[in-house]
């Protein structure tokens, strides 16, 4: 990795009840670049997300954050760490009762007192940087599925933060959607120079953008380095994971207890 | 046997963990020092969604109760030839009782219900983390006007319930069976005080007011963020609500007129 850390994980445990998310994770996340987080469904991709965030912490071990221990900042260190991050949730997270326009000046609202003319510019550059500067008007409800993350996009970059991070843009798009927002990701990155943090399970398109990627699977980072060490990767389960085979160190079958048993075929000689 | 008790243990558990986190998150509602220039628009807002959009209903409730209690009330005193006092006897149910006790009992039914879906949708879309992820603090933003507002709008809401209630029952006793007028309001005057009926009551409703919206809030705020989550933070704010409602009415006519 060339560039400094911008994120450090350092020994992160975490869990929910007895389930252990996060066993010992150690990771650094370079300074403007796109790094991304993969692995199965349910490994907790959306909680490394937020442990960055602030919003959950960490059973042991540190988070850091642009040189902050996450973890030990006040409410009011936090909130004014996080208008340095951007976040695009993977529902877009559109507040439905005001339009668009209002949607993406709502940080600049609460945050500055910026003039009325400026807000109005400053918007709809952002709109314009994700293509819908003409949907201003129009209320949340009135979008389609990509049009509400690119708009959710242009709002978490409104405050040209200096990290922006990525839950599953690319779940549910269809091939045009997700072509705009590979396109969008890659090019903002560039020109903001932005640290990225991009949380997916879509292998081809995360690993056509990023610089650095890791992947995680039962809690422990399994494989990591640049998206050419990693289709290198000697791991099987990194190996399963990136070709989509149904099988392999990762079974196909949840464990159960012997199938004899639960088909009532127990004591039955051949 | 054992996990009937183990069970018990648990249920108790639970119900003590949510008192402190409700406990908790009313703190964290109600500390710090409000910002005007951006809280009065909220508060504004929320102000006619929970209170004047309420009016309808509490008006029309109220007419009717009144009503009904004039009619009621005229069937039971004109067999004593009491039927004179009934403007009295309409006054003080409403003012005492059935102003405060009905209108939270609404108010539960539709502002309650309404701000714990608002909340608990706004949870299950992600809108209140995305808020936390920009540094606004949902708890402020979104939570403490429509709980200031909730606060605000009960007792204005009873105090119409419990004045419109009266007029209807002027309708039924006066216009309709003929108990005469000025007997009807010089009867209410001299009986209602306004320290000890109606200020009585307005208390009443500040309580009510305080702990529906506080149901309300903390039960969206605290659902599991599904639809099945949702559905059931929402009967929960109806029936928290009502019984809260009616256990501090006991207590709070115990203390206020019982001679405690």
């Amino acid at each position: 990795m060339a560039s400094s850390p911008y994120i450090s994980f350092d020994n992160v445990r975490f869990s929910r009840g007895e389930h252990t998310i996060f066993d010992g994770v150690t990771l650094d996340i370079p300074r403007g670049l796109i790094t991304a987080i993969m692995g199965p469904s349910g490994t907790g991709k959306t909680t490394l997300l937020k442990l960055i965030g602030g919003q959950l912490k960490p059973s042991s071990g540190k988070v850091t954050v642009a040189g902050h221990d996450v973890s030990t900042l006040g409410r009011k260190a936090l909130y004014d760490l996080r208008e340095n991050m951007g976040m695009l949730f993977q529902s877009g997270a559109l507040f439905t009762d005001i339009s668009v326009f209002e949607n993406v000046a709502f940080p600049l609202r609460v945050h500055t007192r910026l003039p009325e003319e400026m807000i109005h510019d400053i918007v709809l550059m952002k709109l314009e940087a994700v293509g819908l500067r003409g949907t201003r008007s129009m209320m949340p409800s009135e979008l389609s599925g990509g049009m509400t993350r690119r708009v959710a996009l242009a709002r978490s970059i409104v405050m040209d933060p200096e990290l922006i991070m990525y839950d599953e843009p690319f779940a549910g798009q269809d091939p045009i959607a997700m072509g705009v927002l590979v396109k969008m990701i890659r090019d903002l990155n560039s020109a903001m120079g932005l640290t990225s943090v991009l949380v997916s399970h879509d292998v081809p398109e995360s690993l056509s953008i990023c610089h650095f990627a890791c992947i995680i699977s039962d809690g422990k980072i399994i494989g990591q380095g640049t998206p050419d060490e990693l289709r290198e990767h000697p791991s099987e389960r990194v190996q399963q994971f990136l070709t989509g085979q149904p099988d392999g160190p990762v079974p196909f079958h949840y464990p159960a207890p012997d199938g004899a048993g639960d088909w009532g075929l127990s004591g039955v000689s051949g | 046997m054992m996990d009937a008790i183990a069970g018990l243990g648990r249920s108790g558990l639970t119900a003590i963990g949510s008192l402190g986190r409700s406990g908790a998150f009313l703190w964290r509602t109600l500390a710090g020092v409000p910002n005007l220039r951006v809280g009065t628009p909220l508060l504004m807002r929320q102000l006619y969604s929970i209170g004047v959009l309420s009016l309808v209903i509490v008006v029309v409730s109220g007419l009717f109760i009144g009503m009904v209690l004039a009619l009621q009330g005229y069937t039971i005193l004109s067999d004593y030839g009491s039927e004179q006092a009934i403007g009295q006897m309409v006054a003080l149910t409403l003012v005492r009782e059935l102003g405060p006790v009905v209108t939270a009992l609404l108010f539960a039914g539709r502002a309650g219900s309404a701000l714990t879906a608002e909340i608990g949708l706004m949870k299950a879309t992600e809108q209140l983390s995305s808020m936390e992820m920009m540094g606004v603090d949902p708890l402020r933003r979104v939570v403490a006007p429509r709980f200031w507002a909730g606060f605000i709008s009960m007792p204005l809401l009873a105090v119409i319930f419990s004045a419109v209630g009266i007029w209807g029952g002027m309708l039924v006793g006066v216009e309709w069976l003929g108990v005469f007028e000025g007997a009807f309001w010089s009867n209410m005057q001299s009986s209602v005080s306004f320290t000890e009926d109606v200020m009585n009551g307005v208390i009443k409703s500040v309580v009510f007011g305080f702990v529906c919206t506080w149901i309300a809030v903390f039960q969206g705020y605290d659902c599991v963020p599904t639809s099945a989550g949702i559905s059931s933070a929402t009967t929960k704010t109806v029936v928290y609500s009502s019984l809260a409602v009616l256990g501090l009415d006991f207590v709070l006519t115990a203390v206020m007129f019982g001679g405690f």
